[in-house]
């Protein structure tokens, strides 16, 4: 190649460049096609759906187009299920931080790297294994004559938890807590630990090396885990469906819904689109404070 | 070593009480659930004596067995076609520089990734009733295709990204074409990634709930759905011996994931 442009400047070059851009792009093309088939096409379809009409039977119309599902969202029953879903994926994420951020710091500072392989494949395990599995464990254990219901009884501390609130929580926790984990460990696995050593050194305290310098360094692990906590706990239908009750209904499950029993498509649709924002509310905070950092 | 640099002996007693208490936290639901899996009480949570009574009955449920059947089809299909799609796709953003439209196709391809199961699951529905696409296996598998590209791509193209791209021309140099400087030094240099990227894609597609119940048509159902199904109308033990069949299946993937990504380290050094 250099040595065909070295005898034939210029015009060789740019022909070469244009047929380099015309392979990149035959590349990509297969998928290209399908996302904007499969994923493009859909985005597009579920907004103007949302301010479309419905038939009597619960059939959607493309016609008559209104803000009507998008005014139901601030009826008091549909925003509170909003906040509710907000609340518990805000609550999520930050005991998944509290609780993750000493144990992946834990499993990092073990001394011996085989030690820690072990332990990181420890971690792995519950991350890939089968989530509706994972919630399916705690129906039995919060369930009548479950393991946790008979220790609060015991206790006299609380009764039977399924179909509440604490349920779906607890079930979240369960299910995101590896989410957190894994990332977090990744950023304080990289991290240069003679900068904590030279801080100490320098006559910081333990606590004072961490807040100024530990802290900092682990910042894209933080930011990355609560993301990978905070989307899908938003939109989460399998948790609370399986260990929630009537008074728990989240936006996963009511948007769901909306295209069984309720039969309202355009609703749903709004619905979905609500989910949409938040989350690209979130990825964009993300990707600025990203940025900031680096 | 320098690792503790931080933590007094004190505090790191109590990062290890609390690394316990997590890892219990962790492992205590999912152990009880596979240890009343080989339980003979119709009970989930009395001990009633070794038994394989509830494998043998969930060996005899035909709907069951169908549904085993359709989640290995759609997997095994997801996989390799995302596989190949989202490998040329994690070639043509790593190893062209400039083509049409590469900063759309860039931030389209990060979308799936991120965007919650529900409502990815509402747009394909939407989508497959507007344009009159009866709901079936096949919409399943498309659907399983449409997230999985992405995840392919990602793990594909951080392995190219660390690749020198001087090996591929160097190939070129000694006069082989662009085809077997391909499959001669690049592919056998990103297998790992491929391999990494396609068990993500099957796992993804075993364990996927959301998506797949909106979309699927009657009769199509997959292991996971069909699950959830059992499970919200009454638990068994026999959900017990399905879901440790699962969790085995899981974990034989972990391992297999770990294994490529050891070669992938050994044969970058």
């Amino acid at each position: 190649m250099t040595r065909l442009t070295e005898s034939h400047p210029e015009g060789l070059e740019r022909g070469h460049e244009r047929a380099e851009a015309r392979r990149g792009f035959l590349h990509a093309l297969p998928a290209y096609l399908y996302l904007v088939v499969f994923f493009a096409l859909p985005l597009v379809i579920v907004f103007v759906f949302s301010f479309a009409s419905r038939s009597r039977t619960g059939k959607p119309v493309l016609a008559d187009w209104n803000l009507e599902s998008y005014q139901r969202l601030f009826e008091p029953v549909v925003a509170q299920i909003i906040l509710r879903s907000l609340w518990l994926a805000v609550l999520n994420t930050v005991l998944c931080l509290l609780i993750g951020y000493p144990f992946a710091y834990w499993l990092a500072t073990r001394r011996s790297a085989a030690r820690r392989a072990v332990l990181l494949v420890l971690v792995l395990i519950p991350f890939w294994s089968n989530f509706l599995v994972r919630t399916y464990a705690w129906r039995v254990l919060l369930g009548e004559h479950g393991f946790v219901t008979e220790v609060g009884r015991a206790l006299g501390l609380w009764d039977k938890l399924l179909f509440t609130q604490p349920a779906v929580f607890l079930g979240l926790l369960y299910g995101y807590l590896p989410f957190m984990v894994l990332p977090l460990y990744a950023a304080l696995e990289r991290m240069d630990w003679s900068l904590v050593e030279a801080a100490r050194d320098l006559y910081a305290s333990g606590l004072t090396a961490f807040r100024r310098v530990t802290l900092p360094l682990s910042k894209p692990g933080i930011i990355a885990g609560s993301i990978l906590v905070f989307v899908p706990s938003l939109g989460a239908y399998v948790t609370p469906d399986i260990l929630g009750g009537a008074k728990t209904t989240l936006i996963g499950n009511y948007v769901v819904r909306q295209f069984g029993a309720a039969r309202n498509w355009p609703f749903g649709a709004a619905l979905s689109f609500v989910i949409l924002v938040a989350m690209l509310v979130a990825t964009i905070v993300y990707f600025r404070t990203e940025a900031r950092t680096l | 070593m320098s690792r503790r640099a931080g933590t007094s002996k004190n505090a790191d007693r109590v990062l290890s009480l609390h690394g316990l208490v997590v890892f219990a936290f962790l492992y205590v639901p999912i152990g009880l659930l596979v240890f009343f899996s080989f339980s003979d009480s119709a009970s989930l949570n009395v001990w009633g004596g070794w038994s394989l009574r509830w494998y043998r009955r969930m060996f005899d449920n035909g709907p069951l067995l169908t549904s085993i059947r359709n989640s290995v089809v759609v997997a095994l299909v997801s996989t390799v076609v995302s596989t190949v799609l989202g490998t040329a796709a994690a070639i043509a953003l790593e190893r062209y520089r400039r083509w049409l439209g590469k900063r759309t196709f860039d931030a389209l391809l990060y979308l799936p990734v991120i965007i919650p199961d529900v409502t990815m699951g509402v747009m394909l529905l939407m989508w497959f009733t507007t344009i009159g696409w009866r709901l079936s296996l096949t919409t399943i598998i498309l659907s399983h295709i449409a997230f999985n590209i992405s995840f392919v791509a990602i793990v594909v193209r951080a392995r190219l990204a660390g690749l020198d791209p001087a090996l591929e021309e160097a190939a070129m140099d000694l006069y082989a074409d662009r085809w077997r400087a391909f499959r001669r030094v690049t592919l056998p240099l990103i297998a790992p990634g491929i391999a990494g990227g396609a068990l993500l894609a099957l796992t993804l597609s075993l364990d996927d709930v959301v998506i797949t119940s909106l979309v699927q048509g009657p009769g199509s159902t997959t292991l996971p759905v069909f699950v959830f199904g059992l499970i919200k109308r009454q638990v068994t033990p026999e959900i017990n011996a399905v879901s440790t069949v699962m969790l085995v299946a899981s974990i034989v993937l972990v391992f297999g994931s770990l294994a490529f990504q050891r070669r992938k380290s050994d044969s970058v050094q």
